[in-house]
């Protein structure tokens, strides 16, 4: 997290070629973003790509609390959840009132519904930080998605409530039936909210955020209140929640009781810090491949939680910066010109690693099936999970790759040190 | 009426003392590593399917010490290999570890046991009714479940009130250098005492398992609750923890056997209203938000007095 700071402190020290790169960066998304649903073409893909840019939405709101201000929730999916519903309820009576308000529209009013809870509750919830606040979001999450199976009239009770996206005023000629145009509208307020959010990092109070998560104490010396500097951020999250939320309601066409579960709130808890919270893009990453994981494996096995829990741990253990720390770890051996040290000791741990992980594997898989006797195929190798052989070969992966895996990481940490040691020495290190 | 109060008050303690049980080991845990222990209702069911499964191959009471230890054990390893290298992250870091546990858990078992109930039954030895009272009678195995929870409640206020164990862990609380410098290893005492708090939460699910459900998502339904206790009781309050865990029991207990809702209390609304919130509300009945009774406690209690119900630290 300090590392961050840092890294943006460079940034603003060389305005004239960065501003070039950062804007760069950002039109290289926007571009990414148009071309991405003609490149990729098949209906299935287009799906993919909208339920992708709703989580990265949801994911990077959620990391203005974690990331930023430091505060652990477990409920993130309330807002999200009761955006998804003020959505639904606004297109319905846009329909039925006859309001003037295209589709387009419609997520700021989810934001809204996410808002309005998160200002109503915000300020009960952020009176304390750490662990109170990870506790009493998890107890406000249950409290909500109980309440929402009692108050049937506003949430529609277990079916949920639906609505007709296609039914509202056309705007541009498009109708949002098609998905490629709901792909577009989603693709629109992913970039309006990333922006926003990133420029909300970068205000006075973006930079309140991080002192209130580093040291609260200090934050109250200097006269700023890290209560309301709290319940600020929480707002805040708690509104692009909101926008996701609507986003998703667009694209299902109905809200129910699941947007606002415990699953919803460990989902977006899982991508951002499987993405790493220091750096802006690291929840982005992190909803890019759990949604994909999510959607991949779950056509592959019926054990795909197990796997994103196994992913979760290791990365808490291993590498709590996430993805991007791990990523932004190379910058400074790149500049320096010492990567090349370590990439040897990378090339010799990826076959025991691989070796644990196909391990790691088969004794799930081999589980999993044991009682219903369907063969695993493994990169084409099928194996029969009742076999002796199968838990002979999957014990012998996952013990004897752990335990040659564990000398080659060693051997990186080594490598890694002698480079950074390097790098260090001529200044690019801190 | 008086049978609804009886009865109700009975289960209402019989559940309460059972979440002491089960918070306690939470709170010791909590209040000794600065750790809240999200993997404490997956210990609990760990215990129950645990205790199924010995009991199956070697009989209930066998399996009653058997379970605890096994789930013991697994917690201390958790501490030694996954706790003690996260710690150097921070409590944020070492909250994540046990929400990736329980996450994991709970998909491990319902791979080897599936997703539907078990047929966890009460042990013959106790399938008898206790007495009888109000010609309704009360099962011998809901008393034991009393009995078991109160003797562990005695048991652990003593060992850590009174004897030297209870000293050293009390001072490795505050004091974990000037421990470590008197020749205690800190480290182990604090891998034992999640052990051992592990294992009441195993125990809990032992003897828990026949009487209510055992299911993979047990632990799913019962963790929220266990931390509304925690912090309705105050962070790190034993005491605090043994009140709240017998007021949100019994408050929730007599909840569920209420049928009344304002309709029956003050007749129903005017139908002409048309479906609302107001209609919802007043229409439903107190059975019904039964499972939202702890939360409310929990929003309430913030609300009033932020620390909790015996909490000491604003923080």
């Amino acid at each position: 997290m300090t590392t961050a700071a840092t890294a943006t402190s460079k940034a603003a020290a060389n305005p004239a070629g960065g501003n070039l790169r950062f804007y760069g960066i950002w039109l290289i998304g926007i571009a990414v973003l148009i071309v991405l649903p003609m490149i990729f073409s098949s209906g299935g893909s287009r799906t993919s790509f909208s339920l992708i840019g709703i989580a990265i939405v949801f994911a990077l709101s959620y990391n203005i609390l974690l990331g930023q201000t430091g505060l652990l929730s477990f409920g993130h999916a309330v807002h999200y959840g009761l955006g998804g519903f003020a959505a639904c309820h606004m297109m319905n009576a846009v329909v039925s009132h006859g309001w003037p308000i295209p589709l387009p529209f419609i997520p700021l009013f989810g934001g809204l519904g996410g808002l309005v809870f998160a200002m109503i509750i915000g300020w009960v919830m952020t009176k304390r930080a750490g662990t109170v606040f990870a506790m009493i979001s998890l107890g406000i999450g249950e409290l909500v998605a109980s309440s929402s199976l009692i108050l049937r009239s506003v949430f529609g009770g277990e079916a949920g409530i639906t609505t007709d996206r296609t039914a509202l005023p056309k705007m541009l000629g498009w109708s949002f039936g098609p998905q490629l145009q709901v792909y577009y509208l989603i693709a629109f307020w992913l970039v309006l909210s990333a922006i926003a959010m990133y420029a909300l990092t970068r205000t006075p109070l973006g930079r309140i955020c991080n002192a209130v998560r580093d040291n609260p104490e200090r934050v109250q010396f200097i006269g700023y209140d890290p209560h309301v500097v709290r319940y600020l951020a929480f707002c805040f999250a708690g509104f692009f929640a909101g926008i996701a939320g609507g986003l998703a309601a667009i694209n299902f066409e109905i809200a129910n009781s699941a947007y606002l579960g415990a699953i919803q709130s460990g989902l977006v808890l899982f991508s951002t810090f499987i993405g790493g919270t220091a750096y802006f893009f690291g929840p982005i990453l992190g909803a890019i491949l759990v949604t994909y994981l999510q959607l991949g494996l779950t056509n592959l096995t019926t054990a795909w939680q197990l796997y994103f829990g196994i992913i979760f741990i290791g990365i808490v253990m291993y590498s709590p910066g996430g993805i991007a720390g791990l990523l932004m770890m190379h910058r400074p051996l790149i500049r320096a010109g010492t990567l090349w040290t370590v990439i040897p000791s990378y090339l010799v741990a990826i076959v025991p690693t691989i070796a644990l992980a196909c391990g790691v594997i088969l004794v799930t898989e081999t589980v999993a099936r044991f009682s219903g006797g369907d063969p695993i195929n493994l990169f084409g190798i099928a194996f029969n999970p009742a076999s002796p052989v199968t838990w002979i070969t999957a014990a012998i992966l996952a013990v004897g790759g752990f335990f040659v895996a564990r000398l080659t990481w060693r051997r990186i940490a080594e490598a890694w040190d002698r480079a950074a040691t390097v790098a260090r020495d001529r200044g690019y290190l801190a | 009426m008086l049978e609804l109060i009886v009865i109700s008050t009975l289960n209402g303690v019989l559940f309460g003392m059972l979440l002491f049980l089960l918070s306690s080991g939470l709170t010791v845990i909590f209040s000794m590593m600065g750790v809240l222990n999200f993997a404490h209702a997956s210990f609990y069911m760990l215990g129950a399917f645990f205790g199924f499964q010995l009991t199956k191959w070697i009989g209930f009471w066998p399996a009653l010490v058997l379970a605890p230890l096994l789930v013991g054990a697994i917690g201390m390893a958790v501490e030694r290999y996954g706790l003690r290298n996260t710690h150097k992250h921070g409590h944020v870091a070492e909250l994540l570890l046990t929400f990736g546990l329980a996450f994991a858990i709970e998909e491990i078992v319902s791979m080897i046991w599936g997703k539907s109930p078990l047929d966890y039954r009460v042990p013959a030895l106790l399938d008898f009714p206790a007495f009888t009272i109000f010609s309704t009678n009360y099962p011998a195995y809901k008393i034991f479940m009393l009995a078991v929870s109160v003797i562990i409640f005695v048991a652990l206020l003593i060992v850590l009130k009174r004897t030297r164990v209870g000293l050293i862990v009390q001072a490795a609380l505050t004091h974990p250098h000037m421990v470590g410098h008197l020749g205690h290893n800190v480290g182990r005492v604090f891998m034992l005492v999640f052990g051992v708090g592990s294992a009441l939460a195993a125990l809990a699910g032992v003897i828990a398992g026949p009487a209510l459900v055992t299911q993979s998502d047990m632990a799913a339904s019962l963790g929220p609750i266990l931390f509304v206790v925690i912090v309705f009781g105050g962070l790190g309050s034993l005491p605090g923890a043994f009140v709240a865990s017998l007021v949100i029991g019994l408050v929730q207990t007599f909840a569920v056997a209420l049928d009344g809702s304002l309709a029956s209390a003050f007749g129903p609304l005017d139908p002409s209203a048309g479906p609302s919130v107001l209609t919802d509300i007043w229409n439903v009945t107190v059975a019904q938000v039964a499972p939202i009774v702890p939360y409310l406690l929990l929003v309430i209690i913030l609300i009033v007095r932020p620390m909790g119900l015996m909490g000491t630290r604003e923080s």
